[in-house]
């Protein structure tokens, strides 16, 4: 079953095409890799597909839904959350309540019931509270679910993104660059995190990733960018063996 | 010594006033990233309110205060639905101008409607004085309500932006509204919150104010608008428990300043006082130095 359909997505900034007739196609349970050189477009995708930016062309399909153009909080309501290049969780909030944040929509309450402290406050808080604490169990964060976000480790942070994003129960996790800044032992610990969210949450996964290592580990199919168009894409080793692919990251 | 305790209690009194405002303009500018100008202006509005209902129609003072509450509370989404919305990208210079517009405006509804003349407003507080030390120290029922409405709306909003879900969403917007955004929270409906809560703590503080200095004008609220503004750079502008304790510091300045410098003084001294911690803690006393990425 096809989950993500985008067809001739293009986006100009002035004079600028940043992204021109980008096609996409991702099946459910996908584990999907976009990589290319730096200032391919990459992440103006993902911009463009969680609402940060409005398309100039085409259109942008996710479970049968149209969401081009959409607003960011439509879309996520929709099914899509993603993580950052540069780590951007609540650095002030603690990291229980930085899951709790992403939880938002999906236990609702009024601020009245929130002010004047209504039993529904106390119930509908309590599955919050548990429900973050599973999260945070599956990403081995429980015992730190009191530590301020900012001072846990650059590991545990890109971890805690991630199971923040999940908070928001999307269909497509899309994380950029997961990977930057790690070394290899943690990028290795990262692509064991990123196939078990995909089996245990049976999450389908859009990733920007430089690390050829961890790309060439994880992703099973790949789209390379280079100047905002699409160079190759299909199978992982048949893409990371073209020689256009080759040319455009070593230079001919 | 009875004297000094005597002033100490009246800047605290003022203090819990300044607190209360600053309070609004804090969360304001930690959650929209703007400073409201206007809010010194809603004070005035709120204390209006009261004496149109309580002193003009003849309703309870609580009920009058309720009104003033629910009032203030819709006029403060009002002006940030109408004003400030639709300058969400615009530059911060013209959010800043806007805001002083609003304040001209409302300043001059008020004029519009109620005259320039000096309106006595009856105080809304029927608490006992309370005698201490053989009646030498007496403490006025304002006093009383004051202090214990500034502490009780401290906590109370603490604790809201803790533990409540609204709450949390503020502190995500007021660090990063794109990522919170992303996270499905929704920014404009979080702003609108936190100028109602502002607003209708601006009612209060204007209700309080008046009982205690129960002269009321359209000018009214400037003044201490602004010196409450000065209580929330004191403290670290964007931090609540700041916004509580540079009020209250700043009404005890005040009054002090007052009693022992000189009375015309006093303002200049609070100004002062903020010049110089700016000087010493540009961040002020609770404020933290954010880096900004470039």
């Amino acid at each position: 079953m096809v989950l993500l359909e985008v067809k001739n997505l293009g986006i100009s900034f002035g004079g600028l095409r940043a992204v021109d007739d980008f096609n996409l196609t991702i099946e459910q349970g996908e584990l999907y890799g976009l990589i290319g050189p730096n200032g391919a477009g990459k992440t103006t995708i993902f911009n463009l597909l969680t609402g940060v930016y409005k398309p100039t062309d085409g259109y942008i399909m996710l479970d049968g839904e149209n969401i081009t153009g959409k607003k960011t909080i439509e879309i996520n309501r929709h099914g899509i959350a993603r993580t950052f290049q540069n780590i951007r969780l609540f650095s002030e909030l603690s990291v229980l309540d930085n899951v709790k944040v992403g939880l938002h929509n999906h236990h609702p309450y009024s601020t009245l019931t929130g002010i004047l402290r209504l039993p529904k406050y106390y119930k509908v808080e309590k599955e919050m509270n548990e429900r973050a604490m599973e999260l945070l169990k599956v990403f081995g964060l429980d015992q730190e679910a009191d530590y301020k976000a900012s001072n846990l480790p650059y590991g545990q942070q890109r971890k805690l993104e991630i199971a923040r994003a999940l908070a928001t129960d999307p269909k497509l996790l899309l994380l950029d660059e997961p990977a930057a800044g790690m070394n290899p032992h943690e990028t290795q610990e990262l692509m064991k995190t990123i196939r078990f969210v995909r089996d245990e949450f049976h999450m389908t996964i859009l990733l920007i990733e430089h690390d050829m290592k961890l790309v060439s580990g994880i992703c099973e199919r790949l789209t390379v960018l280079n100047f905002g168009q699409i160079l190759a894409e299909g199978e992982t080793a048949a893409v990371l063996n073209d020689p256009k692919v080759i040319a455009a990251y070593l230079g001919e | 010594m009875i004297g000094f305790i005597s002033y100490l209690v009246n800047g605290i009194s003022l203090g819990s006033v300044y607190a209360i405002i600053a309070l609004g303009y804090t969360m304001v500018y930690g959650i929209a990233k703007m400073l409201n100008f206007a809010h010194g202006d809603v004070i005035m509005i709120g204390a209006f309110v009261v004496f149109s209902t309580v002193s003009g129609a003849g309703y309870p003072p609580v009920v009058g205060v309720l009104i003033s509450v629910v009032a203030c509370t819709l006029l403060g989404m009002a002006i940030e639905r109408i004003a400030y919305k639709p300058l969400r990208k615009a530059s911060k210079l013209a959010v800043l101008i806007t805001a002083i517009g609003v304040s001209y405006f409302l300043q001059n509804v008020a004029l519009l409607i109620y005259g320039a003349n000096t309106k006595s407003f009856t105080s809304v507080v029927t608490i006992e004085p309370i005698s201490l030390m053989d009646g030498s120290l007496v403490i006025s029922g304002e006093t009383i309500v004051t202090v214990i409405a500034c502490i009780i709306i401290m906590i109370g909003l603490m604790t809201f932006m803790k533990y409540s879900k609204s709450g949390r969403a503020m502190l995500a917007v007021s660090e990063d509204s794109g990522a919170a955004q992303l996270m499905g929270v929704n920014v404009n409906f979080t702003i609108a919150l936190t100028f109602a809560i502002g607003s209708a703590l601006a009612a209060i503080a204007g209700v309080l104010l008046c009982s205690s200095y129960p002269s009321l004008t359209p000018y009214t609220g400037s003044m201490p608008g602004i010196k409450a503004f000065v209580a929330a750079v004191f403290g670290g502008i964007g931090s609540i428990p700041g916004a509580f304790i540079g009020g209250i510091l700043l009404g005890v300045i005040e009054i002090l300043g007052k009693a022992y410098i000189s009375s015309q003084l006093a303002d200049a001294i609070v100004f002062a006082v903020l010049i110089i911690v700016l000087l010493v803690k540009p961040t002020g006393l609770l404020g933290r130095q954010i880096q900004e990425k470039v």
